[in-house]
């Protein structure tokens, strides 16, 4: 996190620069300079969500001592929690107490259950990380693919397919996906002997691995087809963009062959939109995770998320919700990086 | 190194490309209403021999392109070749399917796009990119193929030829870019290059450059060639012979100087005819209804300055043409006098009152009677609005016209514009492109102006077309006492209707007068390389102007 | 005029659903068999003839709740994407027309809100604000006009720059003739496809709320919610819990249907003319 503030205090100075300034030195290469200014705008941003996210838990109407303890709690218990809160200090004490124990991984202890936040965290940010990575394995490999078929078969059937697919999975609620999964395929039914997988994805530490993955194969595969239409479609946009351009043309009239073609003329073109398109789907996983997690009771973040929410432990509820703005954050620049490398006129400049 | 290229076995004299009876369709798909076939060519033949050049000429929509890529194999846009033959030495080249077809591109015939900047790959370097069918086809080895691609380079008059392969098309002018892509169509030794308006989309003194370099290149590899361009005094300079064609048909085929000069048929005639506008000169009077005064105007809070110190004046009644090349900030100019820029110094004085600069500023009187006209009347006009009610907007605003007597001022005005009444009830989708600037003409006068600014009116549109425009704006002046301040780039089209000149170069007026006085020498040097670099419909004119061509111009 | 004859299938079927679920929802009191919260049978009954779909977790009618249930959902989320819109669209719009530092400060605060996950910035805020149908509404509704925001603003400052807006700015046009007259007619149609995306999405970010427990809450009948009783019924292979989960589904798809129809019908540019 150190290491981290030292390159946004670079990028900033850099950003907030004046132009004349630039003539006068010699960047080292515009792409770093560019980088370094989209990473030191995430973190200028990351700072802002976090105000955002405390400023949306302690200053919103109402008191949150009242709304934990409900409305019949007794004053002596409300005064206590409030000492305890800190809410007979100032805000912004409150948030930079807050913000310095964030930075130095100390965040909080939960109310509910006085343990603290982040001993507690650590292995569900595991288990998430660990089930959005199988989801992400099987969904981009087979986005990508799918998406590439839509294209060269344009209009045809597979592409009239992906379509009607994109249509449904914006109007699926993850749920439905996750409880049709459940009922097919974790629930004793005519074609199986025995359902073969749990409805229920316990983990554990020391779990076997194949255990583990038989464990979150429903999870996983709920979460792919949660994405995998989008990933399609947007896929099959970004490389007809690039199919259609006059160079891909010229390609042709060179009578190079079809795949010549896509292999040098399309694709080092196509890489920037792709990373785009998958990153942001990434980001769109990370969050639709919560629901899986639920439906499946995997214990991983989102469950304890919804779990802390209800319990109105804010402590808890900041931590995470910081954690998941950060990795959305993070996916987002990722993509808008990869979109700096991979053009030519950056990479080249006159 | 730039030899001929390699004769082919042909069978007997067969020309080199023989296409007979050629009909392309498309289907399109309007949105809304099921698809249609349409019937791009229609029963078109040519034939054209080793090392001569063939010119397509014609308006959009006239299937020249179509014709063009038909030696490739080639449909743009899902047009298909449903009838003929394309015989291509001595072999139809339809009866082999696609893999032939990737034979025969890039080796035998290759292609020039109107637009190189779009036509290159951004990812890689233009010398990849200019060996790269060369070696693909096995025509030679990498080594031999950069070494013949640096010398068409020179040939071509590229600048620093040795190493501008090194650069990505970004790194690289327009009009070097152009010149690039013909080095690319000429490294294969091919027998048959297809030039698609290469030209087009240039300035006019990068134009001449490009147009020479590609002559000279066509002559030295003896290569044929099929020159498509809508311009027939561009084809002129380059052709052997010319083929006319409109809507997919033939109207008449011929040797250049047969065509230019002793054209048969109407629709020809017309065409050499539309640069032939004439205008009499009309005499500058005291008091000029526009005077603009040392304007200063500029982009980003003063960072780029687009005009500098300008002074102009136009006389009531009377048209001044302000001429330049992109970038040469004409189109500023009208922004500053319409006050959408406000200049940073300097004055507008219009109809004996100095005008606010800016737009806010100025009273409705004002703004009446300054009216501007488009270069794209599509979007000049809200889509969603019916003709009678783009013309007759102004009538309610400035007049206050309502009911019966708005809707026939609106009928008047569209007779004005030789349109019929039914016309008010059209949408602009539903219009041509000269209907569409026509109605945009007839938005102007409905205000009853006494000035109207044309920002490049007519370059949108194909020749004839814009040459009714034009005589239609003339008669309009004529009738209502309306002066134009008349922006182009085009030095042709002011010779038929201006009665002062001003020429822009870089923000500055280097050249304004009268126009018999800015069109007579002695000339200064910008406005001489203008006047030079104008195409005339004469063959051999080309050679002139280059030779005549001062220094300056070179390594554009 | 729209002629029938002239909606292509898809469409048609979308606005049959759409409709029929607009029924159901507007007289929901009517037409259910059974009241919203009465207990009429065994806890979860297959479907027979006195209980087309069965009954629930505690035996109450499942197609009464699931008609009760539609009037909720579609209540609070047709009420949070007129929120969502009538304040996107009116900033957007404002921000694209006025430009300066209300389109900077905008822009910026939007950027912000959506830097932030909608699911997850709508949980933190739940955690401290009572789970009432109003704060549902606000919620969501200021959320997702971000989006809305986002789109109206894109719209409208592609069209402000176009040359027919400076040509009635040069006509000396005042503000309201640019906006009402010039640029909303070219913004309809792409912000009448978004409404129904934004109505979809509503109902989607609802249902997960209450499935997730934070939404509406019991005894009150909305389709996420009654998910999340149903739920445990799953494992036993009672299928009470994909009912109301698939009736989301077919709202959504019938509602996409018709946004896509109206979508390609008013982006004619010639006045509806040229259809069959």
């Amino acid at each position: 996190m150190a290491e981290q503030n030292a390159i946004s205090s670079a990028a900033l100075s850099d950003a907030s620069a004046p132009p004349a300034a630039d003539a006068g030195r010699r960047p080292a290469s515009p792409i770093l300079r560019l980088i370094l200014k989209r990473v030191g705008q995430g973190i200028l941003l990351l700072f802002a969500v976090s105000v955002l996210i405390f400023a949306g838990t302690q200053i919103l109407p109402g008191d949150v001592a009242q709304s934990i303890l409900g409305q019949s709690a007794t004053p002596q218990a409300l005064a206590n929690l409030r000492e305890e809160l800190g809410l007979n200090q100032p805000a912004y004490v409150r948030y930079f107490q807050w913000l310095g124990g964030v930075l130095t991984g100390d965040l909080g202890t939960a109310l509910s259950s006085r343990q603290d936040i982040a001993s507690a965290l650590l292995p569900r940010l595991g288990n998430t990380l660990f089930l959005a990575f199988w989801a992400a394995f099987v969904s981009i490999p087979l986005a990508i693919i799918l998406g590439l078929l839509a294209v060269r078969y344009r209009n045809g059937w597979v592409d009239k397919a992906i379509s009607g697919l994109a249509l449904a999975s914006t109007s699926l609620p993850e749920f439905f996906i996750g409880y049709l999964l459940v009922f097919f395929f974790a629930v004793p039914q005519a074609w199986m002997a025995m359902p073969w997988f749990p409805a229920i994805s316990t983990v554990y530490d020391g779990m076997p691995f194949w255990s583990r993955m038989q464990a979150i194969a429903l999870p996983a595969a709920a979460l792919t087809l949660v994405v995998l239409a989008h990933m399609m479609r947007m896929t099959r946009a970004a490389i007809l963009n690039v199919m259609q351009s006059a160079y891909i043309e010229t390609a042709e009239l060179k009578g190079l062959s079809q795949f010549t073609i896509i292999r040098r003329h399309a694709f080092p073109n196509a890489i920037a939109p792709i990373v785009n398109v998958v990153m942001l789907n990434l980001a769109f996983l990370v969050v639709g995770v919560v629901v899986i997690e639920v439906i499946f009771v995997y214990p991983g973040m989102g469950q304890y998320l919804v779990d802390h929410v209800s319990k109105r432990d804010v402590p808890v509820v900041q931590a995470v919700g910081l954690i998941f703005a950060a990795v959305y954050i993070t996916m987002n620049i990722v993509a808008d990086i990869a979109a700096i490398v991979a053009n030519p006129r950056l990479r080249h400049p006159r | 190194m730039l030899d001929r290229p390699a004769s082919r076995p042909a069978a007997g004299a067969a020309p080199l490309l023989d296409i007979r009876n050629l009909r392309i369709e498309a289907t399109s798909y309007p949105p809304g209403e099921p698809p249609r076939t349409v019937t791009i060519v229609d029963d078109v033949s040519l034939t054209l021999e080793q090392g001569k050049v063939l010119g397509l000429i014609g308006e959009s929509g006239a299937g020249k392109s179509t014709i063009g890529l038909s030696p490739l194999g080639y449909g743009r846009g899902g047009a298909r070749i449903v009838g003929g033959e394309v015989r291509l030495n001595g072999r139809d080249i339809l009866e082999e399917g696609p893999k032939g077809f990737r034979r025969l591109r890039g080796r035998e015939v290759t292609y020039v796009a109107q637009s190189a900047a779009a036509a290159f790959n951004p990812a890689h370097k233009l010398m990849d990119q200019v060996v790269e069918a060369t070696i693909r086809h096995g025509v030679m080895g990498r080594a031999d193929a950069e070494k013949r691609a640096v010398a068409l380079f020179r040939k071509l008059s590229l600048p620093d030829p040795e190493r501008i392969g090194e650069r990505f098309p970004h790194q690289v002018s327009g009009g070097q870019l152009q010149r690039v892509m013909t080095a690319m169509a000429l490294c294969p030794k091919p027998d048959l290059i297809v030039f698609d308006e290469p030209t087009t989309a240039l300035d006019v003194t990068t134009q001449i450059d490009v147009l020479a370099a590609i002559k000279e290149a066509i002559r030295d590899t003896g290569v044929a060639a099929l020159y498509i361009t809508h311009d027939l005094a561009v084809v002129a300079q380059v052709a052997d012979r010319i083929m006319v064609l409109r809507h997919g048909k033939l109207v008449e085929e011929g040797d250049t100087g047969q065509v230019i000069h002793r054209p048969h048929e109407a629709y020809t005639q017309a065409l050499v005819a539309a640069h032939d506008l004439q205008h009499q000169e009309k005499p500058p009077q005291a008091e000029p209804l526009l005077t603009v005064k040392n304007v200063t105007a500029a982009y980003g809070g003063g960072a780029v300055k687009v005009l500098k110190n300008v002074s102009v004046a136009l006389c009531a009644g009377q048209t001044l043409a302000v001429v330049g090349e992109s970038g040469s900030g004409k189109s500023t100019l009208a922004r500053a006098i319409t006050g959408l820029l406000p200049p940073q110094s300097g004055t507008v004085r219009f109809a004996g009152r100095e005008l606010p600069a800016r737009l806010v500023d100025r009273k409705k009187d004002d703004l009446r009677e300054l009216q501007m006209i488009y270069q794209m009347a599509d979007v000049a006009m809200n889509p969603r609005q019916t003709v009678g009610t783009i013309i007759g907007r102004p009538l309610e605003f400035y007049f206050g016209l309502r009911g019966a007597e708005r809707e026939r001022r609106v009928t008047e005005l569209l007779e004005k514009i030789e349109l019929n009444r039914g016309f008010a009830n059209r949408y602009p989708a539903e219009l041509s492109g000269g209907q569409k600037q026509r109605v945009a003409i007839a938005r102007a006068l409905a205000a009853k102006p006494k000035l109207i600014i044309c920002d490049e009116v007519t370059s949108a549109l194909d020749p004839l077309v814009a040459n009714g425009i034009l005589k239609l704006l003339l008669g309009l002046q004529a009738e209502e006492q309306v002066a134009y301040l008349f922006i182009t780039h085009d030095l042709a089209t002011v010779r038929g209707i201006a009665d002062a000149i001003a020429v822009m170069l870089r923000g500055e007026v280097v050249r304004y007068g009268p126009k018999s006085q800015v069109l007579s020498p002695p000339f200064d040097a910008y406005t001489d390389l203008l006047l030079r670099s104008v195409p005339e419909m004469e063959q051999g004119w080309l050679e002139q102007a280059i030779a005549g061509r001062r220094m300056q111009s070179a390594g554009n | 005029m729209l002629s029938v004859k002239g909606i292509p299938a898809g469409a048609a079927l979308g606005l049959v659903m759409t409709a029929l679920f607009l029924f159901a929802a507007v007289f929901a009191p009517v037409i259910a068999p059974y009241g919203m919260g009465e207990i009429v049978g065994g806890v979860w009954e297959p479907a027979s003839e006195n209980f087309w779909l069965g009954t629930d977790n505690l035996g109450r009618d499942l197609l009464s709740r699931m008609i009760y249930g539609a009037r909720t959902t579609i209540l609070i989320a047709a009420l949070a994407t007129a929120l969502s819109f009538g304040l996107g669209s009116v900033l957007g719009f404002l921000a694209a027309v006025v430009g300066g530092w209300l389109d900077t400060g905008l822009s910026r605060f939007v950027d912000l809100l959506m830097a932030i996950p909608t699911l997850i910035f709508g949980l933190v805020v739940l955690s401290v604000l009572p789970s009432t149908v109003l704060t549902l509404i606000l919620v969501m509704g200021i959320l997702d006009a971000t989006r809305v925001y986002r789109l109206a603003r894109a719209v409208a400052a592609d069209i402000n720059v176009m040359d027919f807006v400076e040509a009635a700015k040069l006509r000396g046009e005042g503000s309201g003739w640019i906006i009402f007259r010039e640029i909303l007619p070219n913004a309809l149609s792409p912000l009448v496809s978004e409404l129904g995306l934004r109505f979809i999405y509503a109902v989607l970010f609802l249902s997960a709320l209450s499935f997730l427990g934070l939404g509406v809450q019991p005894p009150e009948a909305d389709w996420g919610g009654m998910v999340k009783e149903n739920k445990e019924g799953i494992v036993f292979g009672i299928p009470a819990a994909l009912i109301p989960a698939a009736a989301i589904s077919v709202l959504a798809i019938s509602v996409n249907l018709v946004a896509d129809w109206i979508l390609n019908r008013t982006s004619s540019l010639k006045g509806g003319r040229g259809h069959a």
